[in-house]
């Protein structure tokens, strides 16, 4: 039931974009929403559609994982296009209602915000699905690095949220638990108005916590036996090192970036 | 009045491309008035095929009926379910949350709906089943020892009065002694009260000592079922799927194997120790 919900929705499975370094794909991720907002006419969004499904085909990711994404921006998504639809002023008037006209104009760019939303959200469901949450924030803590000279704890910001992201799927195991074991102890949880409801949330909510400090301090502790002192002259078991992959792909998203532009200027 | 399992099937994450298949094609019935010991290595399927016992998981196929009633009808009271047939977790003392032991206890018997009275009077009696008296009343849970909570966690169920009881390996962590205690109290249960018991365990010597039928779990599937003396008698299939039968067997084996005039079927050290004793008076 309460597992069901996902977290960073990785999906398992051996790819070329799997196996790039998480910083190649941050920045790729990036580069292709920079790109979205450049594209200003149907030839941009036709290479950005192209580029989209070259890379979902490379990611060995089903294509209805991708698209489930959408799903949940999908209030968004209308309304973004109402608002265009019906709020553009233009010449060509297509329809026109009570206070309302939809102009030739307006349909285009309601068509091409639609466009850019979809592909934007399939473009970072990609990455999220072809990186591990701890890849993530290890891409985000080497990438940021160079934030430490400004004295920004990067190291202790992406500890606290890789410790973070490690316990949410522990917290929902137990949470699922703990309310089996206060169903079997006759708990009700789905019935009751909301004050009865609330109170239903007790028998859940003190033990978690408990267990939720319990494993705070359990791991502070075996943190500190072996020695852990904060990021300064750590190193890592698995440094991230690019390869020749990585470098091929920036290199391809920064001609993909350049035809982009060329196109937009052009057309 | 009977727990049977007909056909059973679970599989954790339906759907994902995680896909766990717990429980493969389980079919068991659960009589009245049994001690049965649920056995299997880990992650064999005994803590989801107990979860299904009391409706707290639905199968993904199959059906169960308690009485004859399939509890997957719409008509099925989930609730009074929950209320007979009783399920102690895995390291229960993390469900504990009131301000006191007693309060705590009482929480399954006021979720039945019952007065005041009546539940006092059960949180009591169920205390007292587990060993603790009324010193321990007002005292925080979570202050108590873990072989303590433990207790607590075990009369918060028995408060609930339930006819069948099943305990998730209830002595996991526990010392020898408070291991026999809790053990103990469960097979008085069963013996006065007449209290259908399952007991899952990973102590062969636990098993062969208190209960009368085995049912062995191996990945998902219910390998052996029978009589426990029965079960054991298979001691190398047991092996084969990385269980073991209680040690004593494996001497009374090889005392046979060298010619001695003794019954293959000896589980516990105290039949052992007479059938041994007798074999030699017989030679004297
Ligand atoms: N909540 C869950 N989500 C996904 N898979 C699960 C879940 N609970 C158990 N499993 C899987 O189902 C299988 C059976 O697990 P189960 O907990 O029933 O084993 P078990 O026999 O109780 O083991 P143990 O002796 O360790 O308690 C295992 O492979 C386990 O990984
Ligand atoms: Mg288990």
């Amino acid at each position: 039931m309460i597992r069901d919900i996902t977290i960073g929705q990785y999906y398992q499975t051996d790819s070329l974009l799997h196996r790039l370094d998480p910083r190649t794909k941050l920045v790729g991720t990036l580069v292709f929403i920079v790109s979205l907002f450049i594209a200003g006419n149907w030839l941009c969004y036709a290479l950005a559609a192209v580029w989209l499904a070259g890379m979902i085909r490379l990611s060995r990711v089903p294509l209805s994982f991708i698209v489930r994404g959408l799903k949940a921006v999908m209030i968004l998504l209308l309304i973004s296009v109402g608002f265009n639809l019906f709020l553009t002023n233009g010449e060509t008037v297509l329809v026109r209602f009570w206070i309302f006209r939809i102009t030739l104009e307006g349909l285009r760019q309601a068509f091409f915000m639609a466009l850019r939303l979809i592909f934007l959200i399939m473009g970072s469901s990609l990455m999220t699905l072809t990186t591990t949450p701890n890849q993530l924030t290890d891409g985000l803590e080497t990438g940021l690095g160079f934030l430490k000279k400004i004295r920004v704890p990067i190291h202790e910001i992406a500890m606290m949220m890789s410790i973070a992201l490690r316990f949410i799927p522990i917290l929902i195991e137990e949470t699922d638990k703990i309310m089996k074991a206060q169903m079997a102890r006759g708990a009700d949880f789905e019935t009751g108005n909301l004050i009865e409801r609330a109170k239903a949330l007790v028998p859940i909510l003190v033990p978690l916590f408990i267990s939720a400090f319990r494993r705070a301090t359990d791991l502070a502790m075996a943190m500190e036996a072996r020695c852990y002192h904060g990021g300064e002259a750590r190193t890592r078991m698995k440094p991230l090192v690019y390869e020749t992959r990585d470098r091929m792909t920036y290199l391809a998203f920064a001609a993909y970036l350049a035809a982009m532009i060329a196109l937009n200027r052009i057309f | 009045m009977a727990i049977e399992c007909k056909n059973i099937s679970y599989i954790y994450g339906n759907g994902s491309p995680q896909e766990i298949r717990a429980l493969n094609h389980v079919t068991l019935t659960i009589p009245d008035g049994q001690f049965i010991g649920l056995i299997g290595h880990t992650g064999s399927g005994k803590s989801t095929l107990i979860q299904h016992l009391n409706g707290l998981l639905k199968a993904t196929e199959g059906d169960i009926l308690y009485n004859g009633e399939s509890i997957y009808a719409e008509t099925f009271s989930m609730k009074s379910l929950r209320s007979k047939v009783g399920l102690v977790f895995q390291y229960p003392e993390h469900q504990l949350f009131e301000t006191d032991v007693f309060t705590d206890v009482c929480f399954g018997p006021k979720n039945l709906g019952l007065d005041d009275e009546p539940i006092r009077r059960r949180a009591r009696e169920a205390l007292d089943l587990v060993g603790l008296d009324a010193s321990y009343d007002d005292v925080s849970p979570f202050e108590l020892s873990g072989g303590q909570k433990r207790r607590v966690a075990i009369a918060g169920v028995l408060a609930m009065k339930p006819e069948v009881l099943i305990l998730d390996e209830p002595t996991a962590g526990l010392d020898p002694r408070g291991r026999d205690e809790i053990l103990d109290q469960v097979a008085k249960l069963h013996r006065e009260q007449g209290m259908t018991v399952v007991l899952v365990s990973h102590s062969m010597e636990d098993v062969a000592r208190y209960v009368d039928r085995i049912i062995v779990m191996n990945h998902g599937n219910a390998a052996l079922d029978g009589a426990s003396k029965e079960v054991f008698r298979h001691y190398r299939e047991l092996e084969e799927i990385g269980l073991a039968a209680p040690q004593v067997t494996y001497i009374i084996h090889a005392l046979k194997e060298q010619g001695f005039p003794i019954a293959d079927d000896i589980t516990t050290i105290k039949e052992a120790r007479e059938a041994i004793l007798r074999a030699m008076g017989d030679k004297t």
